[in-house]
């Protein structure tokens, strides 16, 4: 990056900032990655230098939710990855449809699409009523989107096209309404959300459950990190229960990896230890 | 600074869109087997056909053509290529790192984030090549690139199946050296 951007030792000034002032630990976050949307919102918000870029990041906690969202990747569309989808419909839901209540955590939901996406194919295979769908963020902004479940219409083309791809069979329209360019999901599909913040640097587990979605956010980790968090997902995650990861994300290279089991095709893994 | 200083290229990222597929497949079988640098490999294409355009390349070349991995040390010699719907990031401890942020010039992987990041770990170590495409992706990859002192390479505008690219990226480093098809691979021979 040219010199108008943000520096390496400026980087590590807002990070060490960011712990001290407000407890978001930014430590073990990949850097290229962290420092490009650095230097993305310092450029779109038009800081004439950086220490006026970090002076109101530490003194202005509206400016620093804004901040936060815009640091973090809230990138996320409805059954991304249809096969995925897909697999979870055909072999992982059928196994825990077996059990009297199904807990499932969605790690860095983001704005909630995915969990909508979980909340529709759980309603058609009459799992939904006996199902509890936690899902957190370390972002109270985009779990406020999660909430509501009103997304832009616009999208609405590439998630149906995403829902058939991935088995689906009903008209997805029908699990929206549209209004001017919004869509707003159904009541039905939200009584069984329960949505919370939680930063996966820095809380514990608090729950075990039979299936933990957390895809595409482990990509923004330093190795050290997701290491850390594959182990609070195993401490979380009852036996025999599933791990899905994002379609480039691994356990392989990790210390957990002996205890599971990769089903085939997919980036999911059963707990066999 | 002398251009050719005893300064060796410690990676190269290739980028390319429409038509570039082509110039690989001329230019790989001619790479030397001992090449003494990594080549990152971003090419614009559509989200299926996953590991297809991998055995492609696999086969016209002695080098290793892989898939580029999250948090993987990239290593002479090996061809990384970027996957359908990630970026990729060139971390400055030599490992790469995708990133499913937001389409820059409505591409996920970009030419452009990999150009940059790269050239702000490696400086002038890096060297970057501009391929034939339909749009402007790349362009300022390479202007940031080059103002830290990377080597900027470009397929020639005149032998480009779609010249578009090429001709963004001359626009935007208008000292790159210009190379035919048949330069390139003697071109990255000796880097």
């Amino acid at each position: 990056m040219d010199s108008k951007g943000v520096k390496d030792e400026e980087m590590e000034l807002l990070v060490a900032d960011l712990l001290e002032v407000y407890g978001y630990d930014f430590t073990n976050y990949a850097r290229a990655s962290l420092k490009r949307r650095l230097n993305r919102l310092y450029a779109l918000d038009g800081f004439p230098s950086f220490a006026e870029f970090r002076y109101r990041i530490k003194s202005d906690p509206d400016y620093l939710k804004r901040f936060v969202e815009e640091i973090t990747v809230n990138v996320t569309e409805m059954f991304r990855d249809p096969q995925f989808y897909k697999k979870l419909r055909e072999e992982v839901l059928p196994v825990l449809a077996t059990y009297p209540l199904i807990r499932i955590w969605h790690a860095g939901c983001s704005t909630g699409e995915e969990v909508y996406s979980m909340a529709i194919v759980l309603s058609e295979m009459g799992l939904l009523q006996k199902s509890l769908l936690y899902a957190t963020d370390l972002n109270p902004d985009v779990l406020e989107v999660a909430r509501t479940g009103i997304y832009s219409l616009n999208h609405m083309k590439l998630h149906s096209e995403n829902y058939i791809a991935s088995g689906g069979t009903k008209d997805f329209s029908s699990y929206y309404t549209a209004k001017y360019d919004r869509a707003k999901f159904k009541d039905s599909l939200k009584g069984k959300m329960i949505y919370a913040t939680h930063n996966l640097v820095s809380d514990k587990s608090f729950n075990e459950f039979q299936l933990i979605l957390c895809r595409n956010v482990l990509i923004y980790f330093d190795k050290d990190l997701q290491e850390k968090v594959l182990h609070l997902f195993d401490q979380s995650l009852e036996q025999l229960g599933f791990l899905a990861l994002g379609s480039k994300e691994t356990i392989r290279f990790s210390g957990i990896a002996t205890k599971y089991k990769q089903l085939e095709g997919e980036k999911v893994w059963r707990k066999t230890k | 600074m002398a251009q050719d200083e005893v300064n060796g290229c410690k990676l190269l990222v290739i980028g390319g869109s429409a038509g570039s597929l082509e110039v690989l497949l001329q230019v790989f079988p001619h790479l030397r087997k001992d090449l003494a640098f990594p080549i990152v490999v971003i090419m614009h294409r559509k989200a299926a056909a996953e590991s297809t355009l991998e055995d492609l390349l696999n086969s016209k070349t002695q080098l290793k053509v892989k898939e580029a991995d999250d948090k993987e040390t990239i290593r002479p010699g090996v061809i990384y290529i970027a996957p359908a719907d990630y970026h990729v990031l060139i971390e400055k401890d030599g490992t790469l790192s995708l990133d499913a942020s937001e389409k820059i010039n409505y591409c996920r992987p970009a030419i452009d984030i990999t150009f940059e990041t790269a050239a702000d770990s490696l400086g002038p170590a890096l060297t970057c090549l501009l391929l034939s495409g339909a749009n402007a992706d790349g362009a300022n990859g390479l202007r940031s690139a080059a103002s830290l002192g990377a080597r900027i390479l470009i397929q020639d505008p005149t032998t480009s199946d779609v010249s578009y690219m090429p001709q963004a990226g001359l626009a935007a480093v208008k000292s790159a050296t210009v190379l035919a098809i048949k330069e390139i691979s003697g071109t990255i021979n000796s880097l």
